[in-house]
C-alpha cells in the first residue's frame, strides 16, 4: 500500500517546528506502524535527511516507550494498543496520515515526536512505593490478600506509563496515570500504612507538573493502552479528600 | 464543583417542586411563594431565609464559574500548543456539553430572573402574583417563551446527566460496582428534573392549566 | 581468529564447606562499612532493570552515595519489564517437594553442568527473599481464592515453583523495584541519569573509577567519577537483529569494559525460545515472545508429510506430527527449551515446516479448547491469545498458533567471581549481564530471580568488602582524560565515514550471519566461515556506513551506529568461543558433537570449565576456570 504520512518535525525543544509531508510507498500491511517509520527512515538517511525520532524500545506494548498522536486519537485509533502494536492492515491504501507528538506542558518536546515525560517519575517520587527497604520483608503468605483485591489492583498495575492519558485528556491532565498507580497501592494490604499520604503527595505534585485538573470527560481511559478504568480516578478522588479532611 | 454543583441541583429539585405547585390552583401556588418568603417568620424577618438561600444559591454559581473557569484555564497552560488533527475517542459529549451547556444555561438563568422574578420581560411587570406572572409568561401566544425554557432546560439536563455523575467521581464515590448504578442515577435525576420543569409551562401554553 | 590460552583463572571468593552454609560463611566474612562512611563512598550502577534498579535502590538504602543511568526516558522502562512468565523461588508453599535442594539440583542440571555449583545454591537459598520483598512491596501477584499465592509448573519443572502476575510477571517486579529506586531517589540518595548511554570505563589505578556518558538529548561526553562501578546492563542477544529483545538492549556497555580488562565469559552461551511469533516479512524489526505457559496446553505439531500445503483444519489427526509427545513421551511438550528450540528447527529443516518460508510449526489448542472449554482457555491465555492476534492478524482459537524458535537470552556475560566481581577490581557485574549462575542454559523463570538476587540481597553485601577500604581518592585525571577521547574519537569516526549504508542495513546482515552460522546449531565450517566474514563486513562497515547528523543533539542514528560497531566485535568472540568449545552443552550445540538419537553431547573431560576471555592488543586470550561438582553428579541430561 502507499500513504502519505504528515509528520511534526522539530529540531529541538527550543525550535517551532512544523508538519512535513512524507509519502511512503509498498507498505506491506503485515508491518507494524513503527515498522512503516523505520522504511521511512531508513530512506531519509540515505538520502541524507534527518530521520524522524520517536521513542520505542520493546515493541510488543509494555515498555510505554513508544506513542504518538496519529490522526488525532493518541496511539491510534486501534483501542487498547499502543503504538507499537498497531499494524498496517487497519490503514487503507493511499491514506493520509498524521502523526503528532504527545501534546502538554509537562512533556516538552525534546525532538520530532519525541517528549520528555520525566514529569511522570517525579510523581512516583513523591509517593508512589510503599516503603519497605531491602530484606525487612516478613513471609509472604504472612498477609493473605482477597483474590478480588488482588486482581484489582492488578489491573490497575497495568499501566505503562505511556502517557496517551494526558495526550488525549482535553485538559492536559495526568489523573489517569496518577490514579492508577494509588490505586494499585491502596487496593492492597501492604499500601494501607501509607495510602493517604501517599495520594496526597502524588496528587499536589501532579498538580505542581502543570498538568491540567481532571472533569472526568473520560477521553483517557478510551485511548489507554491497557484500560485503566475511570474508578480509579474516583479511588484517588476518595483517598486524597479523605487526606485533606485529615 | 461538586460541592456547589450539589447546591444547585438541591435547588433545582425544589425549584422544580415548587413549580408543580401550579398544578393545584394558582393560590396554592402563590402560598408557596409567599412562604417561602415568611419562612421562619416572626423569628426573622421578612425574606431573611430566602435571602439566605439566594445569597447561597449565588455564591453557588459563582463559585462554580470560577471553578470552571480556572480549570479551563489550567487545561489551557496544560496545552499550549493545540493538536493539528484532533478526534474524540468518547464521543466529546462530556466536554462539549459541560462548557458550551453551562455558559447557556447562564445566559438562560439572566433572562429567566429578568423574565419571572422580576418581571422586566413579563407581561404581567414586577407588581403582580407569581402565578399571575407564569401562566401570562407561557400564555399561547408566547409560545416562542415555552420554546426557550424547553431547550434551555433540556440543557440543564444535559449538563446534570454528565455533571451528577461527575459529582459521584470527583467526591471518590464511584467504584467498580457502583458505577452502573451512579450513572443510572444521574441520568434518573435529570430526567426527572426535566420533566418536572417542563409540565408547568407545557400544560399552561396548551391550556391545561389556566 | 588467533587466539593464545592464557593461565586458569579461578573463583577464590566462594567459601568452601557445606554448601548451605557457603553463603552465610561469606556474609560474615565481609567486612562491614562504618554507617558514617557510608555517605563518602560513590557508588555507580548503569542499567534500572530488575539487577540494577533493585542494586540502585538498596544501595541507596544503605546509605551509599549512588548515581543511577539508563538510555531509556525512565529507569521503569528496562527490558526486564517485558519479562512475561514468573519468577521461581524454593517456597514449597504447595507442599509438592520442593525445596532450596531441588531448584538448586534442577538449575545445574538445566544448565548442562556448566554453572558453578556454590552460586547457584545461594540463588536458590535467596529466591525465598525475593518472594517477600516483591509482595511487601505490592506487587500484585496471582492470587488463590483463599488469599494465599498461586504458582504454576514452568519450563521443564515437575514442582509448581513460579510466582506469577499474569502474564506480566518483569513488568510488576520491575515496577516494584522502580518505586523502591525513586524513593531513594527522592531520598536524595540516588541521583537519576536517564537518556544517558555509558560507552566506556574509566580504570585507574587498576581499578574501575567512573564511566564516560554520552546524554542522549544534548550529545555532551559526561565524566561521572565513583569508588566502584556496577554494570547490569542486560543482555546481548540484539547481536542477532531479531531477538526477542528490545531494539535499544545492546553490549556496548559490557564490551567496553570488557576491551578495559574485564573478562568476557561463555559468549557463545545463547538461549533460543522455543515459542515466538514466526518471522513475516524483510521489515520485521524485532520478535515477539508467546509465554512458555502456553505449552502447558498447547500441542506442538507440524504435517507428516512435506510441504503440505493444506490449512491446518485440513489435515487429519493420522496426518499430523505431535513430534515433541512422540520423541520425549515423559516431559511431552513441556522438554526444556533448547530441546524444543532444536526439535522445531529439525522439523523445518526436514521441509516439514508451516506458514511463510516453512519456518513455523502449529501450537495447537483444539484439544484444551474442547478439554477446558474456550472460557477457560480465555481466562487462562486470554491475553496471549490477543496479542498473537494483534501482531498476525490471525484468531489463535480458530487456526492454530504458528511459533518458531527465536534468540532470547545470553547466559554468557562478563566473568564474575563469587562477589560479582569482575577482574578488574571495583566493577561489578550484575543480572543477565554477567555470566554468573545458568551455566548453558537458563531455565525459565530464573533470569528474573537471579536478576533481584544479585540486586537486592548478594551485591549490596559483597560489594561492601570491597568500598570498606574505600574511599579511593582522586581518580587519575589522565586516564579519564584518556577515555573521554576514545569515546569522542569513536563518534568522530562514525560520523566522518559517510558511506551509502544505514547502521540498520548491516546490523541486519550481521544478524543473519550469525543466525545462520552461530544460532541454534553451529558447525566447525560454518563458524570458520562467520569468522571469515564478520571481519569483511566490518570493514564495510567502517567505510560505508552513513550516519547523518551531528554529535551534538538527540541523534538515534549515531547511538545505533556505536551500538552496531561494538555488535560487531562481539559476534567475533562468540563464533570464536563456540569454534573452540567443540562440545554440544545446553544452548550450545556443535553438530559434531551428537548422541546417536541427535542429542547434545557433553565432552566433560575436557570442556568442564568457564572459557573466560580476555582482550589484548594481540588478540583474545583464553583462561579457563574449571568447573568442580560436588552436590550434584554430573549426568547426561535426559528428558525422555
Ligand atoms: C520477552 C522476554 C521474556 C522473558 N521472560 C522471562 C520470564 O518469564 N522469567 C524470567 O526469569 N526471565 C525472563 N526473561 C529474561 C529476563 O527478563 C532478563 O534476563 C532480565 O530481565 C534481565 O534483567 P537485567 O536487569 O539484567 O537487564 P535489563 O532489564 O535488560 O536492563 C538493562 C538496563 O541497562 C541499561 N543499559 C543497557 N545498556 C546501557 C548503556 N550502554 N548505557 C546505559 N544504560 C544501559 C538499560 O537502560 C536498562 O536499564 C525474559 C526476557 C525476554 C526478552
Ligand atoms: C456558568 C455556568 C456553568 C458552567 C460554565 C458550568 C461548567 C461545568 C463544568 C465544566 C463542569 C465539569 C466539571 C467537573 O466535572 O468536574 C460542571 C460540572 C457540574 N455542573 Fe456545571 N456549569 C455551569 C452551571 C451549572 C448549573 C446551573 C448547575 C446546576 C444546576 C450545574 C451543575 C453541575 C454539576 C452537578 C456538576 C458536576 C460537578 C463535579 O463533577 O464535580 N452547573 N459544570
Ligand atoms: C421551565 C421551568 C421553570 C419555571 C416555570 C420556573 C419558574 C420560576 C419562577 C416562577 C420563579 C420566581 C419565583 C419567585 O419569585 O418566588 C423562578 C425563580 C428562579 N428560577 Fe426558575 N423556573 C424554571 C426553570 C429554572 C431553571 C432550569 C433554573 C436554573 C438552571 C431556574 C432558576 C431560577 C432561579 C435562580 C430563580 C430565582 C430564585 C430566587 O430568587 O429565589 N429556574 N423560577
Ligand atoms: S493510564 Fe493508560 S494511558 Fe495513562 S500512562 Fe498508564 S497506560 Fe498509558
Ligand atoms: S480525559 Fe481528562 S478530564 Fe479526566 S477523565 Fe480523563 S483525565
Ligand atoms: S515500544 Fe514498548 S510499548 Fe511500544
Amino acid at each position: 500500500m502507499n500513504l502519505t504520512l504528515r509528520v511534526w518535525r522539530q529540531k529541538d525543544q527550543s525550535d517551532k517546528g512544523r508538519m512535513v509531508t512524507y509519502k511512503v510507498e509498498d507498505v506491506s500491511p503485515d508491518m507494524s506502524f513503527l515498522e512503516m517509520l523505520d522504511v521511512l527512515n531508513e530512506r531519509l538517511i540515505l538520502e541524507g535527511d534527518d530521520p524522524i525520532a520517536f521513542d520505542h524500545d520493546c515493541r510488543e506494548g509494555i515498555c510505554g516507550m513508544c506513542g504518538m498522536v496519529i490522526n488525532g486519537v493518541a496511539h491510534g485509533e486501534q483501542r487498547a494498543t499502543t503504538t507499537c502494536q498497531l499494524h498496517m492492515r487497519h490503514f487503507e491504501d493511499g491514506a493520509e496520515i498524521t502523526i503528532e507528538p504527545w501534546r502538554a506542558a509537562p512533556f516538552p518536546v525534546v525532538k520530532d515526536l519525541v517528549v520528555d515525560r520525566s514529569a511522570f517519575d517525579r510523581i512516583i517520587q513523591a509517593g508512589g512505593f510503599v516503603s519497605v527497604p531491602a530484606g525487612s520483608a516478613p513471609d509472604a503468605h504472612s498477609v493473605p490478600v482477597r483474590k478480588e483485591d488482588a486482581d484489582a489492583a492488578f489491573d490497575a498495575a497495568t499501566c505503562i506509563g505511556c502517557g496517551a492519558c494526558v495526550a488525549a485528556c482535553p485538559n492536559g491532565s495526568a489523573s489517569l496515570f496518577t490514579a492508577a498507580k494509588i490505586t494499585h497501592l491502596s487496593l492492597l494490604p501492604q499500601g494501607q500504612p501509607e495510602r493517604l499520604s501517599r495520594a496526597k503527595a502524588m496528587v499536589d505534585q501532579m498538580d505542581a507538573e502543570g498538568f491540567g485538573g481532571c472533569t472526568n470527560t473520560g477521553e483517557c481511559t478510551a485511548v489507554c493502552p491497557k484500560g485503566i478504568p475511570l474508578d480509579a480516578i474516583a479511588q484517588m478522588n476518595s483517598d486524597y479528600l479523605k487526606a485533606n479532611a485529615k | 464543583m461538586a460541592v456547589t454543583g450539589a447546591v444547585m441541583v438541591s435547588f433545582l429539585v425544589l425549584h422544580m417542586l415548587g413549580n408543580l405547585k401550579i398544578f393545584f390552583g394558582r393560590d396554592s401556588f402563590n402560598e408557596y411563594a409567599h412562604w417561602l418568603r415568611t419562612l421562619l417568620e416572626p423569628f426573622a424577618p421578612y425574606r431573611t431565609v430566602l435571602t439566605i438561600l439566594e445569597i447561597g444559591l449565588v455564591v453557588a454559581v459563582v463559585l462554580h464559574m470560577w471553578a470552571a473557569i480556572s480549570l479551563s484555564r489550567r487545561a489551557g497552560k496544560a496545552r499550549p500548543v493545540k493538536y493539528v488533527a484532533r478526534k474524540s475517542q468518547a464521543n466529546g459529549y462530556a466536554t462539549h456539553i459541560m462548557r458550551w451547556g453551562g455558559v447557556t444555561i447562564v445566559l438562560f438563568v439572566i433572562w429567566h430572573l429578568l423574565d419571572l422574578t422580576f418581571g422586566v420581560v413579563n407581561p404581567e411587570g414586577f407588581n403582580s402574583a407569581p402565578a399571575d406572572r407564569m401562566i401570562s409568561g407561557f400564555d399561547p401566544s408566547r409560545w416562542w417563551v415555552t420554546l426557550i425554557y424547553f431547550v434551555a432546560v433540556v440543557m440543564v439536563g444535559m449538563h446534570l446527566r454528565h455533571g451528577i455523575w461527575s459529582a459521584f467521581q470527583t467526591l471518590g464515590w464511584a467504584n467498580r460496582d457502583r458505577n452502573k448504578a451512579l450513572r443510572a442515577t444521574a441520568g434518573l435525576v435529570s430526567i426527572v428534573l426535566v420533566i418536572g420543569f417542563l409540565l408547568p409551562p407545557l400544560a399552561i401554553t396548551f391550556g391545561v392549566v389556566k | 581468529m588467533k587466539y593464545t590460552e592464557g593461565p586458569e583463572i579461578r573463583d577464590t571468593k566462594a567459601p568452601d564447606g557445606p554448601i548451605e552454609e557457603r553463603w552465610e560463611k561469606r556474609k560474615f566474612s565481609a567486612k562491614l562499612v562504618n554507617p558514617a562512611n557510608k555517605r563518602k563512598l560513590n557508588v555507580i550502577v548503569v542499567g534500572t532493570g530488575l539487577a540494577g534498579g533493585s542494586a540502585a535502590a538498596t544501595l541507596g538504602e544503605l546509605g551509599y552515595n549512588v548515581k543511577s543511568f539508563c538510555y531509556q526516558d525512565s529507569p521503569r522502562r528496562a527490558h526486564s519489564i517485558a519479562a512475561q512468565g514468573g519468577i521461581n523461588a524454593a517456597k514449597n508453599y504447595r507442599g509438592d517437594g520442593d525445596s532450596i535442594y531441588r531448584l538448586f539440583y534442577d538449575t545445574v542440571k538445566g544448565g548442562d553442568f556448566r554453572a558453578r555449583e556454590s552460586n547457584v545454591y545461594r540463588l536458590a537459598q535467596v529466591s525465598v527473599n525475593i518472594i517477600d520483598q516483591a509482595v511487601a512491596q505490592g506487587v500484585p501477584f496471582a492470587r488463590e481464592y483463599g488469599g494465599l499465592l498461586d504458582t504454576r509448573s514452568f519450563g521443564g519443572a515437575q514442582v509448581s515453583r513460579t510466582f506469577y502476575a499474569r502474564g506480566q510477571t518483569g513488568q510488576q517486579l520491575l515496577l516494584g523495584a522502580y518505586q523502591a529506586l525513586e524513593r531513594q531517589v527522592a531520598a536524595g540518595t540516588v541521583e537519576m541519569h536517564t537518556r544517558h548511554e555509558m560507552l566506556d570505563l574509566i580504570v585507574a589505578d587498576g581499578r574501575a573509577r567512573g564511566i564516560i556518558v554520552r546524554d542522549m538529548v544534548t550529545g555532551e561526553i559526561e565524566r561521572h567519577l565513583a569508588d566502584a562501578v556496577v554494570l547490569a546492563t542486560g543482555g546481548y542477544g540484539n547481536v542477532f537483529f531479531l531477538s526477542t529483545n528490545a531494539k535499544g538492549c545492546n553490549t556496548t556497555a559490557i564490551w567496553r569494559a570488557h576491551e578495559r580488562g574485564a573478562y568476557f565469559a561463555n559468549p557463545c552461551y545463547t538461549q533460543i525460545h522455543p515459542t515466538c511469533i514466526p518471522v513475516s516479512g524483510e521489515y520485521q524489526s524485532k520478535l515477539t515472545l508467546m509465554s512458555e505457559s502456553l505449552r502447558n496446553d498447547g500441542r506442538v505439531w507440524v504435517p507428516l508429510r512435506k510441504n503440505d500445503e493444506r490449512a491446518p483444519g485440513d489435515i487429519p489427526e493420522e496426518e499430523r506430527d505431535y513430534y515433541l509427545e512422540r520423541i520425549y513421551p515423559s516431559f511431552g511438550n513441556l522438554v526444556p527449551r533448547d530441546i524444543a528450540s532444536r526439535a522445531a528447527k529439525n522439523v523445518c529443516d526436514e521441509g516439514r515446516g508451516v506458514g511463510p518460508g516453512g519456518l513455523g510449526v502449529y501450537l495447537d489448542f483444539r484439544d484444551a479448547i474442547n478439554r477446558l472449554g474456550r472460557d477457560a482457555v480465555e481466562k487462562k491465555y486470554g491475553n496471549l491469545f490477543e496479542m498473537y492476534e494483534r501482531i498476525t492478524g490471525e484468531n489463535p482459537y480458530d487456526v492454530p498458533m504458528r511459533i518458531y524458535p527465536a534468540v532470547h537470552y545470553t547466559m554468557g556475560g562478563l566473568w564474575v567471581d563469587y562477589d560479582l566481581q569482575s577482574t578488574i577490581p571495583g566493577l561489578f557485574v550484575i543480572g543477565e549481564a554477567n555470566f554468573s549462575d545458568h551455566g548453558a542454559n537458563r531455565l525459565g523463570a530464573s533470569a528474573l530471580m537471579q536478576g533481584l538476587a544479585d540486586g537486592y540481597f548478594v551485591l549490596p553485601t559483597t560489594i561492601g568488602d570491597y568500598l570498606a577500604n574505600g574511599p579511593y581518592g582522586d581518580v587519575d585525571e589522565e586516564a579519564v582524560a584518556e577515555a573521554e577521547i576514545k569515546v569522542r574519537n569513536k563518534i568522530d569516526r562514525l560520523l566522518s565515514v559517510n558511506g551509502t549504508r544505514t547502521p540498520d542495513s548491516f546490523h541486519r546482515e550481521l544478524g543473519r550471519l550469525m543466525w545462520d552460522y552461530c544460532g541454534m546449531e553451529r558447525t566447525e565450517e560454518s563458524l570458520r566461515k562467520a569468522l571469515e566474514r564478520i571481519p569483511e563486513l566490518r570493514e564495510e562497515f567502517w567505510q560505508n556506513v552513513k550516519v547523518t547528523g551531528t554529535a551534538e543533539e538527540l541523534n538515534q542514528v549515531l547511538e545505533k551506529a556505536g551500538r552496531v560497531a561494538d555488535f560487531f566485535d562481539l559476534a567475533e568472540l562468540m563464533c570464536l568461543d563456540a569454534l573452540v568449545r567443540t562440545e554440544s552443552c545446553g544452548g550450545h550445540f556443535r553438530a559434531e558433537s551428537q548422541d546417536a538419537d541427535g542429542e547434545a553431547l557433553r565432552d566433560d573431560e575436557n570442556f568442564a570449565h568457564v572459557s573466560a576471555w580476555e582482550h589484548t592488543p594481540d588478540g583474545p586470550v583464553l583462561h579457563k576456570e574449571p568447573l568442580e561438582y560436588e552436590y550434584v553428579k554430573m549426568t547426561q541430561r535426559s528428558y525422555k
